[in-house]
């Protein structure tokens, strides 16, 4: 069992999960899994206890930005829950409709809270945010080159 | 007299077969993937999830494709499909504060921090057909400047100090619901801006228009613009902490309304709100002018009797499902309610000319 961490950082890492580019966290989450097949502590077996459904969540905004609540609309988000056999707890809930993403998220979630926790950090969660992060600062970077520079115009008064 | 009909099986199923064959066009040329739509129609996409009140860019891809291109039909899509969804729960209100901005832009601050940041946008552009695209073209990479990181305060922040403009009142009052509870009148503020959210983007555009060209004029100017990335955070029950769930991108746009001051309130600017999934420039515009149009009683202005500020017309007539529903249903079979017309046409037409005849017979025998 891994219990050094906080609340915080379960929060973040699920956050992270939750908004994550399913081929890239597939795809990250299957080098670390199969990297050693007779390494179980990696991919290890699962029962559910909820097994991935779809379902919508109301997104709520405020009145002039700061004010009252109101109901926006939805988006789809998947669910699951699932239990390692050493009875680590894993929930996934991540944007959109794929279950097998919502399946990864509970396992990293899950595998989180155990002695590879380290290792799984490195492998899939360092690289994630890291190109989650560059994606915002390329839209940023673009931005950023149609900000508006004014100048003004003298005129000939004196 | 009631007669049931039966009959049409065959052939509906063979029209959906030529809808079908006529949805996918000539074959020689190729299909279009729901990731072409969904990357390249993003607009018509965004348009969708909007109407349709659902986010999820592939679902309203799919959506557009089934329906050929018709978006009232895609919504229609969507909103049958979001019934089917079992509801997790309702996320905290996404912080626009916090949004990561491709576009940001005010019409009453020039040197406003965080500068005006036009984005993505059709503005200035000249609306030439550009044939070029008629061609497979590469596309150049896009400029780039140093990235800035840190959240852009929003405009109407810097007209409260001097409490020139009103104050939106903070709270944390559950809103209605009109997924779960019929609407019923009066609204409130909160299931207004969920209807006008959702409702058709000609129709409140129409609607806005009209508070423009002098109907409860209300003289709007775009205080702020902004188009970007919010993360949505919920509450997970079984953990009992938020996590961020996915991320959305919104328009928000908020304006600054002259207002006279009334008996209680002195001369200030008063502000309307749109805040629209996806980019949705236009629909986020028309929904401020429009929401701010309907808070007259509230601010203690005259009724003047415009339409834009009719509440219950606004909001009854905004729904294009709604309105397409009622309007088209008019096409399917009303045979037997038709009959029954038919038949009392031809008798009043009977009545009326025996008692012609009548007449005329008598004028003869006088």
């Amino acid at each position: 069992m891994n219990t050094d961490f906080s609340p915080e950082d379960r929060k973040a890492w699920m956050s992270l999960l939750a908004q994550a580019d399913e081929t890239q966290l597939a795809a990250l989450w299957r080098d670390f899994a199969d990297v050693d097949a007779a390494d179980t502590a990696r991919d290890p077996g699962f029962d559910w206890l909820r097994p991935p459904e779809a379902g919508g969540v109301m997104v709520r905004g405020r009145m002039g930005a700061v004010g009252a609540p109101f109901n926006l609309g939805e988006m789809t988000v998947t669910r699951c829950a699932l239990t390692l056999r050493d009875g680590t707890v894993g929930h996934g809930y991540v944007q959109g409709r794929s279950k097998p993403k919502a399946e990864i998220a509970a396992k990293i979630d899950a595998l989180m809270q155990t002695d590879v926790a380290a290792d799984l950090r490195a492998a899939v969660l360092v690289p994630l945010q890291a190109k989650g992060q560059a994606r915002k600062e390329a839209r940023a970077a673009k931005a950023a080159a149609t900000k508006v520079e004014f100048f003004t115009m003298v005129r000939g008064e004196d | 007299m009631y007669v049931a009909v039966k009959g049409g099986e065959r052939a509906i199923d063979n029209a959906h077969a030529w809808l079908a064959e006529e949805r996918r066009g000539d074959t020689g040329i190729a299909e279009l993937s729901l990731d072409q739509i969904r990357d390249q129609m993003s607009l018509a996409v965004n348009r969708v999830m909007a109407e349709g009140s659902l986010y999820d860019p592939d679902l309203a891809a799919l959506a557009i494709k089934q329906s050929r291109g018709d978006l009232i039909e895609a919504v229609f899509l969507i909103r049958a499909y979001r019934t089917t969804l079992p509801r997790f729960g309702y996320s905290e209100a996404v912080d626009t504060g916090a949004m990561a901005c491709d576009r940001r832009i005010s019409a009453t601050f020039k040197d406003a921090p965080g500068g005006q940041v036009l984005g993505p946008t059709f503005d200035y552009t000249h609306r030439l057909l550009d044939f070029k695209l008629a061609a497979d073209g590469e596309v150049p990479e896009a400029p780039t400047n140093a990235p800035r990181m840190e959240t852009t305060p929003h405009i109407t922040e810097f007209l409260q100090g001097e409490d020139i403009i009103e104050r939106e009142p903070s709270s944390d009052v559950t809103p209605g619901d009109l997924t779960r509870e019929p609407m019923s009148f009066p609204a409130g503020r909160a299931v207004r801006l969920q209807s006008l959210a959702r409702g058709d983007e000609g129709f409140i555009l129409g609607m806005a228009y009209s508070t423009q060209r002098g109907y409860a004029r209300n003289h709007a100017f775009v205080g702020e613009l902004r188009i970007g990335k919010v993360p949505v955070k919920m509450e997970i029950p079984e953990l009992g902490f938020a996590i961020e769930i996915g991320e959305v991108e919104l328009t928000e746009c908020e304006t600054v309304n002259q207002f006279k001051g009334s008996k209680t309130v002195p001369p200030q600017f008063t502000r309307g709100y749109g805040l629209v999934f996806g980019q949705s420039e236009r629909k986020s515009i028309a929904m401020a002018l429009v929401d701010r149009a309907l808070r007259w009683e509230e601010l203690g202005e005259d009724n003047l009797g415009a339409a834009a500020q009719d509440e219950e017309f606004v909001l009854s007539h905004s729904d294009n499902i709604q309105a397409t529903g009622f309007l088209e249903h008019i096409k399917l079979p009303h045979y037997v309610d038709f009959q029954s017309e038919l038949e009392l046409v031809r008798k009043l037409r009977r009545e009326a000319q025996e008692l012609a005849d009548e007449m005329a017979a008598r004028e003869a025998a006088e």
